[in-house]
């Protein structure tokens, strides 16, 4: 609760909380309150009318409504990457910095391996070798199992600083087995770090699907910020100064991802006392 | 019952790291601790008694030289420390910061095989705190960090009175409290031996209180054994140079009553 009341001082946190949580608002109740239609409404790219707010993409779509629905993709998209990517990352640290020896120079060598590869590299040969069936599930999955790395790193040089620590010495005592340990007295005391990664992995996530999809590598099954942006660039919409075809779209990404780096950048003062004033 | 050895350290050296930057913690020691006895081990900072008390405890293992409780190598911890346990030097970083201080004297009855009751761990927890003069309410829902130094000191000695183990290891368990505690600290750790017959190691760099409570004092330097005996024989003969030096560091006050 402390910890929460100190975050509502930073006005940083509060932006960043209040930008995020209006996007998921929007993302969430938005399709209550707008029809929102997949169908043609309208000419290939008319212009904003009072309508039509956003105007419409080549196919004569809604933009409002593709936003709408790219939102939640992305959304999603970014979510289900960072928890897959926290979790695998969490796991291969915590254990491989608490166990030491052996066992962590193996995970770590392993870390390293998938730093050296270049994630996105990875994620474009992937997403090219699925021709059909390629869904905003599958790329949340890889990019979540591509980008954990940040995740194992921070964490496992908490978890090594806090192995020798003499509460573990008595949790050992006490009998605890070491998934207790791990658990019970470790986790508590790294999850403000855990959490600051999550919200980067929920970013890099989200950037990433929306590189993805610009590049034509994006899901099939769905509209998202990404695939909106790569319809603008196939069509050349960017060329003939439609702006309302890649502007909105972009804005919403920026929007999106500078949330939650505020939400990191102020946690990361109010978790680390000297950087707090 | 007196005599028996508990503890027998052969040749036993504990190393860490590799090559050029191995450092040896601890360096072929030998000696043996009795059953029901106070044996201080004394030396100064970085001399390696805290690593050789882990090693009693078993949370570090000899790298060569063999090392036995009751006549046999450590090898099932969960059994080990149902016997020996330890209390160590700073009571705050030895509690989980996100838990009660009732539930962690709780839950140090995890090491036993099968639980007693939970009315009869609750009742020892009371015990525990009412013999460390604590009331139990006076810990009530408290965190480690609602306490104070001398409290939580307090407290890691009732996890001891909730365990009652047949040795404890206490590593500098008084050097972070003030004298008056620490009076009291010693008043529990006498209790301890007495009313439940505890075999104590008592960790420390004060040989003058050292020469208090043991019954036998073992000098520690540079992860070397250099020096054991009865409290007297140390003190008033001191054979290595570096024996002088510890007594000489004491502060004058101890000093004559020493010579008394």
């Amino acid at each position: 609760m402390k910890l929460l009341k100190n975050l509502l001082k930073s006005p940083m946190f509060v932006i960043g909380a209040l930008l995020f949580l209006s996007t998921l608002l929007i993302a969430l109740l938005g399709p209550v309150f707008y029809k929102v239609t997949m169908e043609r409404v309208g000419a290939q790219y008319g212009a904003p009318t009072a309508q039509f707010l956003l105007g419409l993409d080549d196919l004569g779509r809604d933009y409002v409504s593709l936003l709408l629905r790219g939102l939640r993709s992305s959304l999603f998209v970014g979510l289900l990457a960072g928890v897959i990517a926290t979790t695998i990352g969490t796991l291969v640290g915590i254990y491989g910095g608490f166990r030491g020896g052996v066992v962590d120079d193996v995970l770590n060598m392993l870390t390293n391996l998938f730093v050296v590869i270049p994630s996105f590299v990875v994620l474009i040969l992937i997403s090219a070798s699925f021709k059909e069936g390629r869904s905003l599930t599958l790329i949340g999955v890889i990019i979540g199992m591509t980008t954990w790395t940040w995740s194992a790193r921070a964490v496992r040089a908490q978890s090594a600083a806090l192995k020798s620590k003499d509460h573990i010495s008595l949790a050992k005592l006490n009998g605890d087995s070491t998934l207790r340990v791990l658990l019970v007295h470790i986790l508590p005391y790294i999850f403000s770090y855990v959490f600051m990664v999550f919200i980067l992995q929920v970013s890099s996530g989200i950037l990433s699907e929306a590189a993805i999809s610009m590049i034509g590598l994006g899901p099939l099954d769905t509209v998202s910020l990404g695939t909106i942006l790569n319809q603008a660039k196939n069509t050349g919409a960017l060329g003939d100064g439609i702006w309302w075809a890649f502007i909105p779209a972009t804005v919403v990404i920026t929007l999106l991802v500078f949330a939650l780096y505020l939400i990191n950048t102020s946690m990361e003062g109010v978790f680390n006392p000297r950087l707090r004033k | 019952m007196q005599n028996d050895i508990l503890f027998e350290a052969k040749n036993c050296a504990c190393k860490f790291g590799h090559g050029k930057k191995v450092v040896k913690a601890v360096d072929d020691v030998t000696f043996d601790i009795k059953d029901g006895e106070i044996v201080s081990l004394v030396g100064g900072s970085g001399c390696g008694k805290s690593v050789l008390a882990k090693m009693m405890l078993g949370l570090h293992h000899p790298t060569s030289g063999a090392f036995t409780y009751k006549g046999e190598p450590i090898t099932d911890y969960q059994v080990h420390w149902r016997e020996v346990q330890a209390v160590f030097q700073d009571p705050f970083s030895c509690f989980n910061q996100f838990f009660t201080i009732r539930s962690q004297l709780k839950s140090a009855f995890g090491i036993y095989k099968e639980k007693p009751s939970n009315f009869e761990m609750e009742d020892r927890v009371d015990q525990a705190l009412l013999a460390v003069n604590v009331k139990p309410s006076e810990v009530e829902g408290k965190y480690p960090f609602e306490l104070s130094g001398g409290q939580m000191q307090r407290m890691l000695l009732a996890r001891i009175f909730v365990l009652r183990p047949k040795v404890l290891i206490a590593d500098e368990p008084t050097s972070m409290v003030d004298a008056c505690v620490r009076a009291n600290i010693l008043d529990y750790l006498m209790k301890l031996k007495e009313e439940l017959s505890m075999t104590i190691v008592f960790i420390t760099h004060d040989i003058g209180l050292a020469y208090y409570v043991s019954d036998r004092l073992f000098i520690m330097h540079k992860g070397k054994i250099i020096e054991q005996g009865a409290p007297d024989d140390v003190t008033q003969r001191p054979k290595s140079e570096h024996t002088v030096q510890l007594l000489e560091d004491i502060p004058e006050i101890h000093k004559e009553w020493i010579k008394r």
